[in-house]
C-alpha cells in the first residue's frame, strides 16, 4: 500500500478504525483535538460511534460501557484530561475489562500548557488511578509507529483484558510524516465474560470492581499481578541504536529519542563510542537492555521532557552500578540535539555536564 | 392460581437492605416489568455507588457496576455498543443528584435511549445517614445535626422539575411505594420507562420516594407515613413530561 | 379460599405486610426468631385471606406468594 502523509493523532484514528474500533468517546482538549475531529467525520461513515462526551469523567465511563459489552473502544485526551480518566482507569483496571486510551502530554502541573511533555511518565506507568494496578504503556516515536503501536494497543488490551495506553506528546501528535496504514490487526478473542444479555441462556454475567471480602479482594489483586508478569515477560519492547560498542548510553523515547538519535549520529562522528536504549514500552519497561548496558558503559544519560521521571527507571534498571544523569527541557521545551550531544561530551570525559 | 410469586428476573437470595427499606419492593418491579416484557435476556443493568450497589447481584439479567455518579455515561456506552439491548440505570439520590448531576443531565439531554431508576429517599444510606442533595430544609442526618439550614447548604434538587426544561427527555415521572395503590402506579410507570425504550423513544427516567427507616430513625411504617407527609408536598407525585403523549395530543 | 406462602427465614420482620392486610390476616410471629434474628410473618387468620396480595406487594424482600 502506498503511503499518505497524515499527523499522528490522524494516525491514531485511522489505525484504530482499521484496527476495528467503532465507538470513540473524547472531549475536547489541546493538543489531541485532532483525533476526535477525525473521528467526529469518519465514524458516522463506517456505522461507528463518535460522541462528544460532558467531561473526561463521562467519556472514560462510556468507553467503560462499551468494554462491558466486549467491543474495541477509545477515548483519547491529553494530561489535564488524563487525570480525570483517573477514576476512570482505575475502575477498568478493577473490572479487568480491555480499553485503549491515548494520551497526547502538554506540560503541566495543572492547566501547564499546551506545548509537548514527557511529564506524565510516572502518572502512566504507575497506574494512574487508586489501587495496585498496570497499564501498558506504549510510547511511539513516529507517525508510522503511532499507527503501529495503536493496533498492537488494541491487541495488548484484549489479550490481556487491561488498558493499553499509547503516551505521546504534543510534537508526536502534530507533527506529519508519511504513513503505511498496511497494518496487520489479529482477529479480536471471544469475550463471554462480556455483558451482552444473558438471552436466558446462561447465568448472568457481572462487570464489577467491587469486592468486600478482603481474602477475596486479595486473591484478585495476586492474580493480576501475575498476569502482569506474563507482560513482563512477554511484551517488552525497545530498540537498541548503536549500542553494541558504546561506553555512553542515552535512554530516551518518544520526541526526546529522535532528537538523541541526531545526537548520538554527531557524537560518534566525533569518536564518541555513544548508543541509545529507546523504551517502547515505557510499562513493562525494559529493564534487561539497561542491566546489559550497565556492564559496558560508564554513564546512562537520561533525556526527557520532564524534571526526571524515566530516570528512576534507568536507575532500578541498571541497579545504579553506574551513575545515571539527567538531561532535559521542561514546560513544554525540548532538549536541541545541540544540548544531547554536550551532555553525551561531558559524559565521555567522565565529568557531569 | 398463582396470584403472586417472586418475578424470575430476581434472584431468589436474600436482599442485603435493612428491614422495611423500600428499595426491595422497587427492585422487585423493575423485575416484574423485565418479566412481562420479555426482556430479561436482552436486558444490562448498571448499578451505582450507594444502598443499591450491590444490585447487580439481585437481578437476573447481566449486570454492570459503575463509579459512584457514573452508571447514565457507562449505560449509554453499553447502549451505543448494541441499541436493540435494552439498558437500565438504578440509582440512588446521592449517585444521581449529587456526584453523578452532570452524567444524568447531558444523558437526558442527548435523549439517550435508557431507561433511569431513580431511588429518592433523601438521604446517603449506605454510608451511615449524611444529608443528600434531595435532604429537606430541616431536615435531621449525621451531616446536617441541627437540620438542614438552606443559608448553609441550599435547598432540595427537584430532580423531575429540573429535568422537565431540558428539550431532550422523553418522560419523567414521580411515583412512590408507600401504598399498595401508590406501588401499582409505580409499576406502571416503570414499565412505560421500560415500553418507552423499546419503542426508540429515549430517555425515561422514574423518581421512586423511597424510604429509609434506618437511617431516618423510624419504624418502617413511620417511614411510609412521613413519605406522605414530608416529602410529597416538597416532591409532588405525578407526570413532569411525557413527550409523545403532548404530541399525541395528551393529557399532559 | 386464598393461600399464603412465606419464604420465613428472609423475613426481616418489618411489618409492612401486617399493616396492609385489609382483613388483619397477618402477624409477626413473636414466639418464633428466624434464623437471620427476627420474628418472621405469619397467618394468624388463614381464612380470613381474600387473596389480594396487597401483603406480597408490600414487602420488600419478596417473600410471599399468593395463590387462590
Amino acid at each position: 500500500m502506498d503511503k499518505v502523509l497524515m499527523k499522528g493523532n490522524e494516525a491514531i484514528a485511522e489505525a484504530a478504525i482499521i484496527a476495528g474500533c467503532r465507538h470513540y468517546f473524547g472531549y475536547p482538549i489541546t493538543p489531541q483535538t485532532e483525533i476526535a475531529a477525525y473521528m467526529a467525520k469518519r465514524m458516522p461513515k463506517i456505522g461507528g460511534t463518535f460522541l462528544q462526551a460532558e467531561s473526561e469523567i463521562a467519556a472514560i465511563n462510556m468507553v467503560y460501557g462499551v468494554a462491558s459489552a466486549g467491543l474495541r473502544v477509545m477515548t483519547s485526551s491529553s494530561s489535564p484530561g488524563i487525570s480525570l480518566k483517573g477514576e476512570g482507569l482505575s475502575y477498568l483496571a478493577g473490572a479487568d475489562l480491555p480499553s485503549f486510551v491515548v494520551n497526547v502530554q502538554r506540560g503541566g502541573p495543572g492547566l501547564g500548557g499546551i506545548q509537548p511533555s514527557q511529564s506524565d511518565y510516572f502518572q502512566s506507568t504507575r497506574g494512574g488511578g487508586h489501587g495496585d494496578y498496570h497499564m501498558i504503556v506504549l510510547a511511539p516515536y513516529s507517525v508510522q509507529e503511532m499507527a503501529e503501536l495503536t493496533v498492537k494497543g488494541f491487541e495488548l488490551a484484549d489479550k490481556y483484558r487491561m488498558t493499553a495506553m499509547i503516551l505521546a506528546d504534543g510534537t508526536m501528535g502534530q507533527m506529519m510524516e508519511p504513513v503505511s496504514l498496511d497494518l496487520q490487526v489479529a482477529e479480536p478473542p471471544q469475550k463471554p465474560w462480556a455483558t451482552t444479555g444473558t438471552n436466558l441462556s446462561r447465568k448472568h454475567n457481572i462487570i464489577n470492581s467491587l469486592s468486600l471480602v478482603p481474602e477475596e479482594l486479595e486473591k484478585l489483586n495476586v492474580a493480576r499481578y501475575e498476569r502482569y508478569k506474563i507482560i513482563e515477560r512477554d511484551e517488552v519492547r525497545y530498540e537498541e541504536y548503536r549500542m553494541e560498542d558504546a561506553d555512553v548510553a542515552i535512554a530516551a523515547f518518544g520526541i526526546a529519542a529522535r532528537v538523541s538519535k541526531n545526537a548520538v549520529d554527531e557524537a560518534r562522528k566525533m569518536g564518541i563510542k555513544v548508543g541509545l536504549i529507546r523504551p517502547i514500552t515505557l510499562w513493562p519497561f525494559p529493564k534487561a537492555p539497561f542491566a546489559k548496558a550497565a556492564e559496558h558503559v560508564k554513564q546512562f544519560i537520561s533525556v526527557e521532557l520532564s524534571m526526571g521521571q524515566m530516570i528512576e527507571d534507568v536507575k532500578l534498571a541498571s541497579e545504579c552500578k553506574v551513575p545515571v544523569t539527567l538531561c532535559n527541557r521542561v514546560g513544554g521545551m525540548i532538549p536541541t540535539p545541540k544540548q544531547v550531544l554536550e551532555a553525551i561530551v561531558a559524559a565521555d570525559k567522565g565529568g557531569k555536564l | 392460581m398463582i396470584v403472586f410469586d417472586k418475578p424470575h428476573a430476581l434472584i431468589d437470595v436474600p436482599l442485603h437492605y435493612c428491614p422495611g427499606c423500600t428499595h426491595g419492593i422497587v427492585h422487585r418491579l423493575v423485575a416484574e416489568v423485565m418479566d412481562e416484557l420479555g426482556i430479561e435476556g436482552k436486558t444490562i443493568g448498571i448499578a451505582p455507588v450507594g444502598c443499591s450497589v450491590m444490585a447487580y447481584d439481585y437481578f437476573n439479567c447481566d449486570m454492570i457496576e459503575a463509579a459512584h455518579g457514573r452508571a447514565p455515561a457507562v449505560a449509554t456506552g453499553v447502549k451505543r455498543a448494541d441499541p436493540t439491548k435494552v439498558v437500565f440505570t438504578y440509582q440512588g439520590d446521592g449517585d444521581l443528584a449529587s456526584i453523578g448531576m452532570a452524567e444524568t443531565v447531558h444523558a437526558a439531554a442527548r435523549n439517550e435511549n435508557i431507561t433511569v431508576i431513580f431511588i429518592n429517599n433523601a438521604i446517603y444510606g449506605m454510608t451511615g445517614g449524611q444529608m443528600a442533595p434531595t435532604s429537606l430544609i430541616g431536615q435531621v442526618t449525621q451531616t446536617s445535626p441541627y437540620g438542614r439550614d438552606p443559608k448553609l447548604c441550599g435547598y432540595p434538587i427537584k430532580v423531575c422539575e429540573m429535568l422537565r426544561e431540558l428539550d431532550g427527555p422523553e418522560y419523567l415521572e414521580r411515583v412512590t411505594v408507600n401504598s399498595v395503590a401508590h406501588v401499582r402506579a409505580a409499576k406502571k410507570a416503570i414499565k412505560k420507562a421500560f415500553q418507552n425504550q423499546l419503542d426508540g423513544k429515549g430517555f425515561s427516567l422514574v423518581e421512586v420516594l423511597s424510604s429509609c427507616p434506618t437511617n431516618w430513625g423510624m419504624t418502617p411504617q413511620n417511614a411510609l407515613k412521613w413519605i406522605d407527609e414530608k416529602m410529597i408536598p416538597v416532591y409532588p407525585l405525578g407526570v413532569y413530561k411525557d413527550r409523545s403523549a403532548t404530541q399525541e395530543g395528551g393529557n399532559k | 379460599m386464598a393461600k399464603l406462602t412465606f419464604k420465613s427465614d428472609n423475613c426481616k420482620g418489618c411489618g409492612l405486610c401486617v399493616s396492609v392486610c385489609p382483613k388483619g390476616v397477618l402477624r409477626l410471629a413473636n414466639d418464633k426468631i428466624n434464623k437471620r434474628g427476627h420474628h418472621p410473618v405469619e397467618a394468624a387468620y388463614p381464612d380470613q385471606c381474600v387473596g389480594c396480595a396487597s401483603c406480597a406487594m408490600m414487602c420488600p424482600d419478596c417473600i410471599i406468594k399468593v395463590e387462590r
